[in-house]
């Protein structure tokens, strides 16, 4: 995190001054008072504070509304939160990771344990309604129906830019893994189409 | 090394075969970056080999907590020799011309969806995730190198020709995914892995399915087949791709900052 010139959230994760250790070392509750009680945490500030998380590859879009954060947890003294990566070989996952923390610790929580989730599999119906609609305006044409086997066969995908139907797949992969790349007949325009995966 | 294995080294091997595979595939793959046919098919393969590193990351990772010798995932991948690599012959081969590359990422596609559908029925729960995360990745793979295949096999009389002869060269490398051996025997029995009689059915049906509408002939199943990989025999090719992928991290091994 140090390339972004901040220091880095790693660190507040990294030490753990409760557990046993009979060393002399200055205590989290000497800093934040009495750690019994439970902290003044709810879920609804956390996600709302990772509603400001973007996609790096997606930057208008958010990893809640891409379904990216499965869930948020809370117990005394720690804060999970559960991401799952949409494609196996996602290179974002580790920045994702990073600016998540990153964001959490702005924010003022510390203390936070991201985990990674395989199952379930990420899938492209987890994309909210918000989301969908930023795809749009992004340019980016969203996932088209629910999935199922019959996603891989093609089917009518829109414009984002003027909504036409007719439109051809130009490559079956795009900028990135979970896009696809066709072009709209009526206004020319090429465009990123996000796979139904 | 193989024989006599105890159970956990069984699937440590079998994670290791099916890492290996995609590792390796995708660094062939990756030979094309920079060199592909056209745009499209560059944004293609590079994709399809992310995906198949991603895979591979995930094979490690479960396979390095299995591991009698605790390797991380990182040394599984780079600081192996190629007689402990465990993967099929067919992804080592050469990307060749067009058509080589394309019929070999076919052959590789069909079985790879195949396996990776009936592992998602596995009895362990890690297997299960991991297939059911890839096994979508891998219908796309499949989808766009069975397009090609029609197109390239069906299209003129030079490209219908190179195609053929691809199939020809490269079907002796493919006894190799649809046979088992004791170890496998002995995960199906346990429930971990599919039957792979079921397997070769569903290959099979790709195959077919796929050859004859690219009016391709399809080859004798009982044709002469090498073998050997999984055991990790390899062609002299694998020593070649380890040197260049592995140069870096058996130069600075442990390195933290590259």
């Amino acid at each position: 995190m140090q390339k972004y010139g901040r220091p880095s959230p790693k660190s507040l994760i990294d030490n753990t001054p409760y557990q046993n250790s009979t060393k002399k070392q200055i205590l989290a509750t000497d800093i934040l008072g009495d750690l019994s009680k439970p902290l003044e945490y709810d879920e609804t500030s956390i996600w709302q504070v990772l509603t400001q998380v973007q996609d790096p590859e997606i930057p208008t879009v958010s990893i809640v509304d891409l379904g990216i954060v499965r869930s948020v947890s809370l117990s005394l003294r720690q804060i999970s939160v559960e991401v799952t990566p949409t494609y196996s070989g996602c290179p974002a996952t580790d920045l994702i990771n990073d600016l998540i923390l990153e964001a959490l610790s702005h924010a003022g929580y510390w203390n936070i344990k991201i985990e990674q989730v395989l199952s379930p599999a990420w899938t492209s119906d987890f994309i909210t309604s918000t989301g969908r609609k930023k795809l749009v305006d992004a340019g980016i044409a969203p996932p088209k129906g629910l999935v199922s086997k019959s996603s891989l066969i093609d089917r009518e995908i829109s414009c984002p830019h003027c909504n036409s139907e007719n439109t051809r797949l130009l490559s079956e992969f795009g900028s990135t893994a979970c896009k696809a790349l066709y072009q709209c007949h009526d206004c020319r325009e090429a465009f990123d189409y996000f796979k139904c995966i | 090394m193989i024989k006599n294995t105890k159970p956990v080294d069984t699937l440590f091997i079998y994670l290791l075969r099916l890492a290996d595979s995609n590792l390796i595939l995708s660094q062939r793959l990756c030979e094309l970056c920079g060199d592909a046919p056209s745009l499209e098919e560059e944004l293609a393969i590079s994709n399809v080999a992310l995906d198949l590193i991603g895979q591979a990351k995930n094979w490690y990772e479960y396979a390095s907590e299995l591991d009698p010798l605790k390797r991380t995932a990182d040394h599984l991948a780079f600081r192996r020799d190629a007689h402990e690599f465990y993967n099929v012959l067919l992804v080592e081969q050469k990307n060749g011309n067009f058509a080589e590359t394309i019929t070999r990422q076919f052959f590789f596609d069909a079985w790879h969806l195949s396996i990776l559908e009936s592992l998602q029925d596995s009895k362990d729960e890690r297997i299960k995730s991991i297939a059911s995360k890839a096994v979508k990745e891998v219908s796309y793979h499949l989808r766009r190198s069975s397009q090609w295949m029609i197109r390239l096999g069906d299209g003129t009389e030079l490209s219908h020709e190179k195609m053929q002869s691809a199939i020809n060269q490269l079907w002796r490398f493919t006894g190799e995914l649809i046979t088992s051996d004791h170890l496998e025997d002995a995960l199906e029995r346990d429930g971990l892995i599919p039957d792979p009689r079921k397997i070769f059915g569903l290959w099979k049906h790709s195959i077919e399915t796929v050859l004859s509408q690219a009016k391709l002939v399809n080859p004798d199943y009982d044709a002469w087949m090498y073998k050997g990989g999984k055991q990790g025999e390899h062609t002299e090719l694998l020593g070649f791709i380890l040197a260049e992928m592995q140069y870096l991290q058996r130069a600075y091994p442990d390195a933290k900052v590259w």
